[in-house]
């Protein structure tokens, strides 16, 4: 199991082996020469109720896996199970009716909402689509919605450009809440937006988690807003999880050596701790995900490496109770030697048997 | 941050209105400041709040109409910004004052090498050759910590990864050995641990060449770490200036309280809910006649209403040397 919490609940989202590799084609003939290996083998479970957060730099694959999971692409492999439905396999059809449990609230306010549709319609598409409400049985539930978010019922019909980043943030909450999902993926719901407004919307996120019961995966590049929000933390790097740890036992001593860096880089508004610190400066740059290094992804930044590092890939294993860290320098990393597809085949057994 | 050395910035009154169809944008609202030689100078405030247009209304980066920068006096050594010829202003960017913009990839030339825009600079304002500026040009690379610096100028911007397209900003920036680098939240577009890169660089720099610096930004832990002395604006006012640590200690005016409290920590106490500014910023629209944070603040009463607040000292110094605030209810209440 992924989790220390007791074995009688069963997680509402089951991620194994979860790859997305984008097709790279050049030449005259357009063949198919290579893959940007956004998403290799992700694994991880989410509780009911929970909030899992995804940290990692630009380009690690953390957007990716929040899309993969909501099948907003076609997934390379590896199983996604939400709520006991594989939604990595289902048909078209099938999927449409699954979508309302699990729904999304993007980074960029301005462009996800459409500038053409008033506030009224942007909250109702979704009940157009999959509920066969009466029109005054939509307006009271779009109201209701507003309300939740703490919207003035006088703006429905106004259209996007007449609120600030913050309110239109909270018109995308309210759409995702309009199917009344049960898992909601925040794809940098607040990096849009002023620090004086971030706050506001964590904070509805947080209520409206409380009220609704709802599950969230809280993707983020902002370590301290994650550790805010989060009740678990997994870090990713190009493309796989570096460590993926209760909050606390993670930001009092992260394990995984690239955890411990991205951590220390984090600027601390405070100065008298900020100039006392010991910070570990990682040199370069990360590699392309199109090209990724030969064994642990993070052996040409890692200030720990061995060689061991550059030949065999670490697998993601519990180190100490509900920690898991893919890193070798833990003893009780299995080194296993595998292949990418070897692993994910694995994890599909692993996923199947549960 | 000697108070005896002249400083080689000075700031007075400076106005910047934008004109629009809506009315007159009052982005800069009599801001005053001084940078001193060698020193830090941290310009925090969220979007909006005049710090970009301010730094941009000083060196006449602002585009007329629809700017107009309206009254102040901007010395820079001897000379008035403001009062110079257009010819005279051009020379001193890049010369005098080097700016570093947010986004390293719109702010270089995607089709120059990045060696002939470093070299740009000390052909125009150093009056080198192409030889020795391309010298000079493959002596900055490596000074900003770009490894194989001669190779890499044969380079061009879209090769480099955007913390090295941040490095080659700040070389082009420093080419002519400016008194002042002005840099407009230069890590914002850049991740935590390339962020923790170029803040060492900068860190760096400041020793070995002893430049004054304006940095520009809306991270707080930036500041914290990197800052000599702090001024916080808000709705296109200077509302509270300090020392880096006396602010972060000791911070006075309720905007800058809610601010620092707004943010989670990474260390500290865990709270249960974050600590939020209710409402909107403001909207500049007319001259100002009360409080911009009135709106939004936990102590307004009727003075904010009808008086915009003066800055004033409150540890006895001169406006602009200890800390001073920018608030009545500070004034009165907290310190009556």
């Amino acid at each position: 199991m992924l989790d220390q919490a007791p074995k009688s609940i069963t997680p509402l989202v089951q991620v194994r082996g979860l790859k997305m590799y984008f097709p790279i084609y050049s030449g005259l003939l357009r063949r198919h020469t290579g893959d940007v290996k956004a998403v290799d083998g992700v694994s991880f479970d989410i509780m009911p109720g929970e909030t899992l957060g995804l940290v990692g730099e630009s380009g690690c694959g953390k957007s990716t896996v929040g899309r993969a999971l909501l099948r907003l692409y076609e997934i390379t492999a590896g199983n996604v199970v939400i709520n006991g439905t594989d939604v990595a396999t289902l048909a078209p059809e099938a999927l449409r009716k699954a979508r309302p449990q699990m729904q999304m609230v993007f980074q960029d306010p301005q462009a996800s909402l459409n500038p053409r549709m008033t506030l009224a319609d942007i909250i109702g598409e979704p009940l157009d689509e999959h509920t066969d409400l009466d029109s005054t049985q939509k307006l009271a539930r779009i109201y209701e919605l507003m309300d939740a978010v703490g919207l003035n019922r006088r703006f429905a019909n106004r259209f996007p450009h007449e609120f600030s980043g913050g309110q239109r943030q909270r018109i995308g909450i309210a759409r995702a809440l309009a199917l009344n999902p049960r898992f909601i993926v925040c794809d940098e719901p607040i990096a849009a937006l002023d620090v004086s407004i971030q706050a506001q919307v964590v904070n509805l996120l947080e209520d409206l988690q409380e009220k609704l019961g709802l599950t969230y995966l809280f993707i983020s590049h902002d370590l301290s807003m994650v550790r805010h929000i989060a009740d678990r933390v997994a870090v990713m790097y190009l493309g796989r999880i570096a460590e993926l740890s209760p909050r606390d036992a993670l930001y009092a001593r992260p394990l995984h050596p690239y955890a411990e860096a991205l951590l220390s880089a984090v600027p601390e508004p405070d100065p008298t701790l900020a100039r006392s610190r010991q910070r570990i400066i990682l040199q370069g740059d990360v590699p392309s995900p199109a090209n990724p290094p030969k064994g642990c992804n993070f052996c040409t930044r890692c200030p720990k490496v061995f060689d061991l590092c550059r030949q065999v890939k670490p697998e993601l294993v519990e180190v100490e109770p509900g920690r898991m860290v893919a890193c070798h320098l833990y003893p009780n990393t299995s080194v296993a030697g595998s292949t990418g597809v070897f692993e994910a085949k694995e994890h599909n057994q692993q996923g199947v048997s549960q | 941050m000697a108070d005896g050395a002249a400083p080689v910035l000075d700031v007075r009154g400076l106005k910047t209105v934008f004109r629009t169809r809506g009315g007159e944008v009052h982005a800069v609202n009599s801001v005053s400041f001084h940078l001193n030689p060698g020193e830090l100078l941290g310009v925090v405030g969220e979007s909006g709040s005049g710090k970009s247009v301010t730094m941009m209304s000083l060196i006449g980066l602002l585009p007329s109409p629809p700017a107009d920068v309206r009254a102040g006096t901007v010395m820079l050594g001897d000379r008035d910004l403001l009062k110079i010829s257009a010819d005279e202003l051009r020379d001193v960017r890049g010369a005098k004052v080097g700016f570093v913009f947010q986004d390293p990839m719109t702010s270089l030339n995607p089709v120059f090498t990045v060696g002939n825009q470093i070299m740009e600079p000390l052909i125009r304002h150093m009056g080198m050759n192409k030889k020795q500026a391309e010298v000079r040009a493959a002596e900055l690379l490596a000074l900003v910590g770009i490894p194989d610096a001669a190779a890499r100028l044969k380079s061009y911007p879209h090769q480099f990864s955007g913390g090295m397209r941040q490095r080659v900003m700040i070389a082009i920036a420093l080419a002519c050995d400016p008194d002042v680098l002005i840099a407009d939240e230069p890590t914002t577009a850049l991740d935590v641990t390339i962020q923790a890169q170029i803040l060492e660089l900068v860190k760096d720099l400041r020793q070995k060449l002893g430049m004054a610096i304006v940095w520009i930004t809306h991270d707080l832990g930036v500041i914290a770490g990197i800052a000599d002395r702090v001024m916080v604006m808000y709705g296109g006012q200077v509302v509270e200036q300090a020392p880096v640590k006396e602010l972060f200690a000791n911070p006075q005016h309720p905007y800058t309280r809610a601010l620092l409290k707004t943010i989670p920590s990474l260390t500290g106490e865990r709270e249960a809910r974050l600590q939020v500014i209710e409402g909107q910023p403001p909207i500049l629209i007319g001259a100002p006649t009360a409080c911009p944070f009135r709106a939004r603040c936990a102590h307004a009463f009727a003075r904010c209403e009808a008086e915009n607040p003066e800055r004033r000292a409150i540890d006895g110094r001169a406006v602009g040397q200890g800390h001073d605030v920018a608030c009545h209810w500070t004034a009165e209440v907290a310190h009556a």
